[in-house]
C-alpha cells in the first residue's frame, strides 16, 4: 500500500513535470483531435474497424474492444523487443501465415490505429521486463547520440530546449502518446517510426529502415519517459 | 470507396436549426507536385459537394487544388421535415461517392 502510495506520489511529479505536444498546438487543431467528427485520424480507425472483421484478426480476439489497454503496453517483449505495428506483423506471419501488411501501409497504420484507439485516456504502461533492459538502455543512449551534419541528438532539442522554438515551432517534449497519428504536414497518417525519420533526416542524418530494431529500442525508451501519460490515439499534429 | 464521416443529429425538432459536419478521405493531389522522378503528379481532387435535403439542394461548394486532403465540410440548415439527406462528392478521374442520411424531425 504504501509502495503503492510512493509510486502514485511519484507518478504524480513526474506527470505533472511533463506536457503532451497536445499542448502546443494551436486551439484550432486541439479541437480538431478533440472531436472524431473532426479527427481525419478517425478515417484510418474506421478502416482499421473494417479490416479487423476482413482480415480476421476478429476470429481470434472478437470485439476490438477487447483490445483496451493493449496499445499502453507496447513495446513488449517477445523473443525480441517488439512494437505494436511488429505485434500485428508477426500474428499476421506466425498465426494468420500471410503476408503482413507492409510497415507504413495504410492497412498496417489503420489497424494500429483502432486498436490504438481503444486505449485512449488509458496511461501508458510500459511492461516492466527485465529483457527489454538492454534495448531500452540502448534507446536512451541513442536519444543522447549526437548523430548527423548537425551534430544533434534527441535530447539536445526534446529535454534541454523542449518548449523553446525551432524556426517559429514549438519543440515538444517527445511524449510519443499519441501514434499512429494525423499529422497535417502529411497530410495523412503516419507511425512513430515516420516521425522518427523526419528528425532524423531534420539533422541530416541516416535514418533507420522501417521496423529497424533502433527504433523499438528508442521507442520503448520514449514511452518509459512518458509512463503514466494519457494515450491520445489517433492524434492531429500540425 | 471513399471512407466518410458524416456527423449528424437523428432526430431534430421542426424549424431547429442543425450542424451537419462532413469528413472524406481523398488525397486532394495538388496537380503542381513534382514526383521522386520529377514529372507532375496529376491533378486529383475533389471539385464539387453537394448536399439534397429530400431531393432539394441545400448547400453545395466548389473544392479547389488549394484544398487539404481529406476535406472537412460543415455547414447548418433548417430542419423542415423528416426525410433523406444526400450527401455528393464528384471529382476528378471519375469519381463520385453519395452517402444517405436519415433525419427524424419531430
Amino acid at each position: 500500500m504504501r509502495r503503492l502510495a510512493l509510486a502514485l506520489l511519484l507518478l504524480g511529479a513526474t506527470a505533472e513535470a511533463r506536457e503532451s505536444s497536445f499542448a502546443l498546438m494551436s486551439p484550432e487543431t486541439q479541437a480538431m483531435q478533440r472531436e472524431d467528427s473532426a479527427n481525419p485520424g478517425m478515417l484510418w480507425v474506421e478502416e482499421g474497424r473494417a479490416l479487423w472483421d476482413s482480415a480476421g484478426c476478429a476470429g481470434c480476439h472478437g470485439d476490438v474492444a477487447g483490445m483496451r489497454g493493449v496499445a499502453a503496453r507496447y513495446p513488449a517483449f517477445d523473443a525480441a523487443p517488439i512494437d505494436l505495428a511488429g505485434r500485428i506483423a508477426q500474428c499476421q506471419e506466425a498465426r494468420q501465415h500471410r503476408t503482413p501488411f507492409p510497415r507504413e501501409s495504410e492497412e498496417a497504420l489503420a489497424l494500429a490505429a483502432v486498436i490504438g484507439l481503444q486505449s485512449r485516456g488509458i496511461p501508458v504502461n510500459p511492461p516492466d521486463d527485465p529483457r527489454l533492459a538492454p534495448a531500452l538502455a540502448r534507446g536512451e543512449a541513442l536519444y543522447r547520440e549526437r548523430r548527423g551534419q548537425l551534430d544533434l541528438s534527441c535530447a539536445q532539442c526534446h529535454d534541454a530546449n523542449a518548449g523553446r522554438h525551432l524556426a517559429g515551432s514549438p519543440i515538444p517534449e517527445a511524449h510519443p502518446t499519441g501514434y499512429p497519428l494525423y499529422r497535417l504536414e502529411w497530410q495523412g497518417m503516419g507511425s512513430l517510426q515516420r516521425r522518427l525519420r523526419n528528425c532524423m533526416t531534420g539533422v541530416r542524418s541516416e535514418p533507420y529502415a522501417y521496423g529497424a530494431p533502433e527504433y523499438v529500442a528508442i521507442e520503448l525508451f520514449l514511452m518509459r519517459r512518458a509512463a503514466g501519460m494519457a494515450v491520445e490515439t489517433p492524434a492531429v499534429r500540425p | 470507396m471513399a471512407r466518410v464521416l458524416i456527423n449528424l443529429p437523428r432526430t431534430a425538432r421542426r424549424g431547429e436549426v442543425i450542424e451537419i459536419r462532413t469528413l472524406i478521405q481523398h488525397v486532394m493531389e495538388t496537380g503542381y507536385r513534382p514526383r521522386a522522378d520529377g514529372s507532375v503528379a496529376p491533378r486529383d481532387i475533389i471539385t464539387h459537394f453537394a448536399c439534397l435535403y429530400n431531393n432539394e439542394e441545400v448547400f453545395a461548394a466548389e473544392l479547389a487544388p488549394a484544398i487539404a486532403a481529406n476535406p472537412f465540410l460543415s455547414f447548418s440548415l433548417v430542419a423542415a421535415e423528416s426525410g433523406i439527406l444526400a450527401f455528393t462528392w464528384t471529382g476528378d478521374n471519375g469519381f463520385e461517392q453519395t452517402e444517405t442520411r436519415s433525419l427524424t424531425v419531430t
